[in-house]
C-alpha cells in the first residue's frame, strides 16, 4: 500500500509535511491545549502545499463536500456514518474545524506517515467562506449544498457576497461531479440551475410542520431572476419551503428526493418518510427538530448519489447519535442538562420551537451563554433577529451568562419575559453553571443554549467536574 | 404625564428588505419603551410602492444587501423621497443606519456602477470603499452622551459644509476612518453606521426619539418617566470594555 501510494513510491515532502502535521498536534495535546484542530494544518501546509490534495486524490471512493450555513456538522457526520455501514471508511473532519488548516489537520491526522489516506472516501464538512477554495484543492465526487442563511455576518459579508462567491466555484465542476442541493432554498436552487454538474434536488413536500409567515431572521425572500418578492406554497423552516415568484414565475424546481410525513418527537428524535422516485421509505434518527429533519434528507440523498442502499441508510440513521455540543444530554449533579448549540438567529429559532413545542411556552429552567469571540461572531446583533417573545409565555426561569450576558439579558427584556423570570449570571462559566444547576430541582432537567466558544467552555468544566467526555475523544 | 389617549406612531421603512444585523431591535426598543409608560406604539410597515402616510412620528429606516439597496433608491426617487423629506422637515424623528443613512444622503457612489440617488436630507456622499470596516465602536456625542454600537460597512461617507456629525468617533473607524466623524444628523433625524441594535443599549437615544416623535403628535409634548433601565446599562458597558478590549 505504502509504495504503490501514489504510483511513484513514497512522496517525501508529503511524508515530511505529516510528520510535522503528527508533531505539532501531538505537542498541543500534551500542553494540554485543547484538540489541536487547526495548527497542525498550518505548518503541513507550509511544508507541502498541495497535500490534502495528494491524500484525497488517494481515497478509492472519492470525497464527499459538505457545505452550508447551518446543520453542517450535524449532516456530514450522518454522511460518513452511513457511508461507513455501507463498507467506505471514512476520513472525516469530525471535529467540525472546517476552514481550510482544519480540514488539512484532520487528513493529515489519519494519514500515515507514508501518505495512505487512513480511509477509502473522504467526508470534508467546508466552511462557507472555505468551500470556493476547497473545491479548487480538491476534486470532490459529491458536493452537498444544505442551506444559506444570515450567519456571522461580520465574518463572511452578505448573504448575496457568499452566493457570488459560490457560483462561479460551481460552475467550474466537471460534469462527473454530483451536486446534491436543498431546492427549498431559492438562493441555492438559482446558482445551481445551469451548471455542468449532474445536479440533485431535494426538498420538502409536508403537510404538518409549516410556518405561517417568514421570520424576521429570514434571508433570501425575494426571485433571483426579477426580484420579487417570493411566495410560498408552503414555509417549513426561515427561507426554505416550496417557492415560486408570483411575477415571473420562476419555481422551485422538480425534487428528486422528497421528504414528507415528518414526526417531531420534542427534544429526542423524528421519523420521516424519504422518497426518491416511487419508492418512499420511512426513516428514524435520534436528533430532534424540523431542522434535523432537513438535514436527514440532504444525508440520504447524498448516501444514494454514493451509490449506497437505501436500506443501509435506514439502519445507519436508526443507529445515528447527535453531533458534539448540537444537541445533546449530560447527566450532571442529579440532573439531566441538554445543551444545543445556537450559532445564529435561523438555528436559534428552530431550537426555541422544538422547545416550546409541546407546551407553547417554555417550562424548563433555561441558561443562555453568549460569547462574541471571532468563532462565536464578534457582532451581538444577531440576537435582536431572535425571536426570544416565544419564551414569554410559560413559566421557566431564564438565565443569561457568557461574555456578552448583559446583551442576552436586555435581550429577553425587551422581548417581555417579566423580571422575576431573569437572572443575569455571572459572565464567566466556571461560576454562572453551578449556580444555575442550583435552581433546577433534583432529578429535574435544565437547557443550555451557548454560543460556539461558550459551549467549548461549558463542555471542558462539565468534563473537568466528571460529567462528559472531551470531543477530541470521540 | 401619560394617559391612554397617549399614542405614538412608528413606521418601519422597508422593514422586509432593510433589516441585516438585527436592526429590528431598534423597533422594538421605541415600542417598548412607549409601552412601558403607557403610551401606545403603533408600528407600520412602508414597503416598496406605499406611501408615506402625513401622521408617522418616528421613522427606523435599516441596512440590506446591495440588491434591496437599488430597489429601495428607485423607489424613493420621485414624490414618495419628497414626502420623507417633508416628514423629516416638520419635525418628525428619524433613526437611519448603514444603507438607510446612506439613502438619506445625496447619494451613494457603488463601485463599478451608477450611483444610486439619495433623498439628502443629510449633507452628506457616500461611496464604496476598498476595505470593510467590521468591529466595536464608541461614540461621544453632545445630546446623547456615549453610543455604543458595531460597525460593519465597506461604504465611506464624507460631510459636506452643512452636515452635522452625530458623534466624535473614541473607538472604531466611523464615518470613513479618516476624519473621526460619526453619522449625520438634521432636525430630529439621526443617521449612523451603528449596528448593535443601537437603541436598546443606548436608551438616551431612544428616548430622545420619542421624546421628538411625541412632541410633533402632542403639541404640548409628553414628558417621559424614567425606566430606570439597570440591564440597558450593563448591556451598554458591556460593550463599551468589549470595544476597548477589541480594538
Amino acid at each position: 500500500m505504502t509504495t504503490k501510494a501514489n504510483g511513484f513510491g513514497i512522496d517525501l515532502r508529503l511524508s515530511a509535511a505529516l510528520l510535522v502535521a503528527k508533531t505539532t498536534a501531538a505537542g498541543i495535546r500534551v500542553a494540554g491545549r485543547g484538540g489541536g484542530t487547526s495548527a497542525p494544518g498550518l505548518v503541513a501546509e507550509r511544508v507541502d502545499p498541495g497535500l490534502l490534495h495528494k491524500l484525497t486524490s488517494r481515497l478509492e471512493h472519492g470525497v464527499v463536500m459538505v457545505a452550508g450555513t447551518n446543520g453542517k456538522t450535524t449532516t456530514s457526520r450522518m454522511v460518513a456514518d452511513l457511508l461507513e455501514a455501507a463498507g467506505m471508511p471514512p476520513v472525516h473532519n469530525r471535529s467540525g474545524s472546517n476552514l481550510v488548516r482544519g480540514v488539512v489537520s484532520a487528513f493529515a491526522a489519519q494519514a500515515s506517515l507514508a501518505g495512505a489516506p487512513g480511509g477509502t472516501v473522504g467526508v470534508i464538512e467546508a466552511d462557507e467562506a472555505a468551500l470556493p477554495q476547497l473545491l479548487a484543492m480538491v476534486a470532490p465526487r459529491v458536493v452537498l449544498l444544505s442551506n444559506l442563511f444570515r450567519d456571522q455576518l461580520d465574518r463572511y459579508g452578505e448573504l448575496d457576497a457568499i452566493a457570488n462567491r459560490w457560483r462561479p466555484a460551481l460552475e467550474r465542476l466537471p460534469s462527473n461531479t454530483t451536486v446534491v442541493v436543498n431546492a427549498d432554498d431559492p438562493t441555492l436552487a438559482a446558482i445551481t440551475s445551469d451548471i455542468r454538474a449532474q445536479v440533485v434536488r431535494f426538498g420538502m413536500n409536508e403537510a404538518n410542520h409549516r410556518l405561517d409567515t417568514l421570520s424576521h431572521a429570514a434571508d433570501a425572500a425575494n426571485c433571483r431572476v426579477c426580484g420579487a418578492d417570493l411566495a410560498y406554497h408552503a414555509l417549513y423552516v426561515s427561507h426554505l419551503g416550496d417557492w415560486y415568484c408570483p411575477q415571473c414565475g420562476y419555481a422551485r424546481p422538480v425534487l428528486d428526493f422528497t421528504g414528507s410525513d415528518i414526526e417531531l418527537h420534542g427534544v429526542e428524535s423524528l421519523d420521516m418518510c424519504v422518497r426518491e422516485g416511487e419508492t418512499s421509505t420511512p426513516i428514524h434518527v435520534g436528533v430532534p427538530g424540523l431542522y434535523n429533519a432537513y438535514n436527514l434528507l440532504a444525508a440520504a440523498a447524498v448516501g444514494r448519489a454514493m451509490g449506497v442502499e437505501m436500506p443501509v441508510i435506514v439502519g445507519a440513521m436508526h443507529a445515528f447519535r447527535s453531533a458534539f455540543g448540537r444537541i445533546e444530554r449530560v447527566a450532571y449533579r442529579g440532573r439531566t442538562l441538554t445543551l444545543a448549540l445556537v450559532k445564529n438567529p435561523v438555528g436559534f429559532n428552530e431550537v426555541l420551537r422544538m422547545l416550546t413545542a409541546e407546551t407553547g411556552g417554555l417550562e424548563v429552567p433555561t441558561l443562555i451563554a453568549i460569547n462574541d469571540l471571532y468563532a462565536d461572531g464578534r457582532d451581538v446583533s444577531w440576537l435582536w433577529d431572535v425571536d426570544f417573545e416565544l419564551l414569554a409565555s410559560g413559566g421557566g426561569p431564564l438565565g443569561a451568562t457568557g461574555i456578552r450576558g448583559a446583551d442576552m439579558a436586555n435581550r429577553l427584556k425587551y422581548a417581555g419575559i417579566p423580571e422575576e423570570r431573569l437572572t443575569r449570571y455571572p459572565d464567566d462559566f466556571e461560576s454562572s453553571l453551578d449556580a444555575f444547576v442550583d435552581t433546577i430541582p433534583e432529578g429535574g432537567a435544565g437547557y443550555i443554549l451557548p454560543t460556539y466558544t461558550a459551549m467549548l467552555q461549558i463542555r471542558k468544566i462539565l468534563a473537568d467536574r466528571g460529567a462528559v467526555e472531551t470531543f477530541w475523544k470521540q | 404625564m401619560s394617559d391612554a389617549s397617549t399614542r405614538v406612531k412608528i413606521a418601519w421603512l422597508y422593514g422586509s428588505r432593510m433589516n441585516i444585523y438585527g436592526d429590528r431591535g431598534n423597533v422594538i426598543a421605541l415600542a417598548q419603551r412607549a409601552r412601558w409608560r403607557g403610551i401606545e406604539p403603533e408600528v407600520i410597515d412602508i414597503g416598496i410602492g406605499d406611501s408615506i402616510p402625513d401622521d408617522v412620528d418616528i421613522f427606523f429606516f435599516g441596512g440590506g444587501q446591495d440588491q434591496e439597496q437599488i430597489a429601495v433608491s428607485q423607489d424613493l426617487a420621485g414624490d414618495k423621497g419628497q414626502a420623507l423629506r417633508a416628514a423629516i422637515d416638520n419635525g418628525a424623528a428619524m433613526l437611519a443606519i448603514c444603507g438607510g443613512y446612506q439613502l438619506l444622503g445625496h447619494e451613494y457612489r457603488p463601485y463599478n456602477a451608477e450611483p444610486l440617488p439619495g433623498i439628502g436630507v443629510f449633507d452628506v456622499v457616500s461611496e464604496a470603499g476598498p476595505e470593510r470596516f467590521i468591529g466595536n465602536v464608541v461614540i461621544d456625542t453632545d445630546e446623547w452622551g456615549t453610543l455604543v454600537g458595531f460597525e460593519n460597512h465597506s461604504g465611506l461617507t464624507w460631510l459636506g459644509e452643512s452636515a452635522t456629525p452625530m458623534g466624535r468617533v473614541r473607538v472604531g473607524r466611523g464615518n470613513n476612518g479618516k476624519d473621526g466623524t460619526e453619522g449625520a444628523r438634521y432636525r430630529n433625524a439621526v443617521g449612523c453606521y451603528l449596528h448593535g441594535a443601537l437603541l436598546p443599549k443606548n436608551p438616551k437615544l431612544a428616548d430622545w426619539l420619542l421624546e421628538a416623535g411625541l412632541q410633533r403628535r402632542h403639541e404640548s409634548g409628553v414628558a417621559l418617566r424614567s425606566l430606570g433601565d439597570a440591564a440597558e446599562r450593563q448591556a451598554h458597558e458591556s460593550a463599551l470594555m468589549r470595544a476597548v478590549q477589541t480594538r
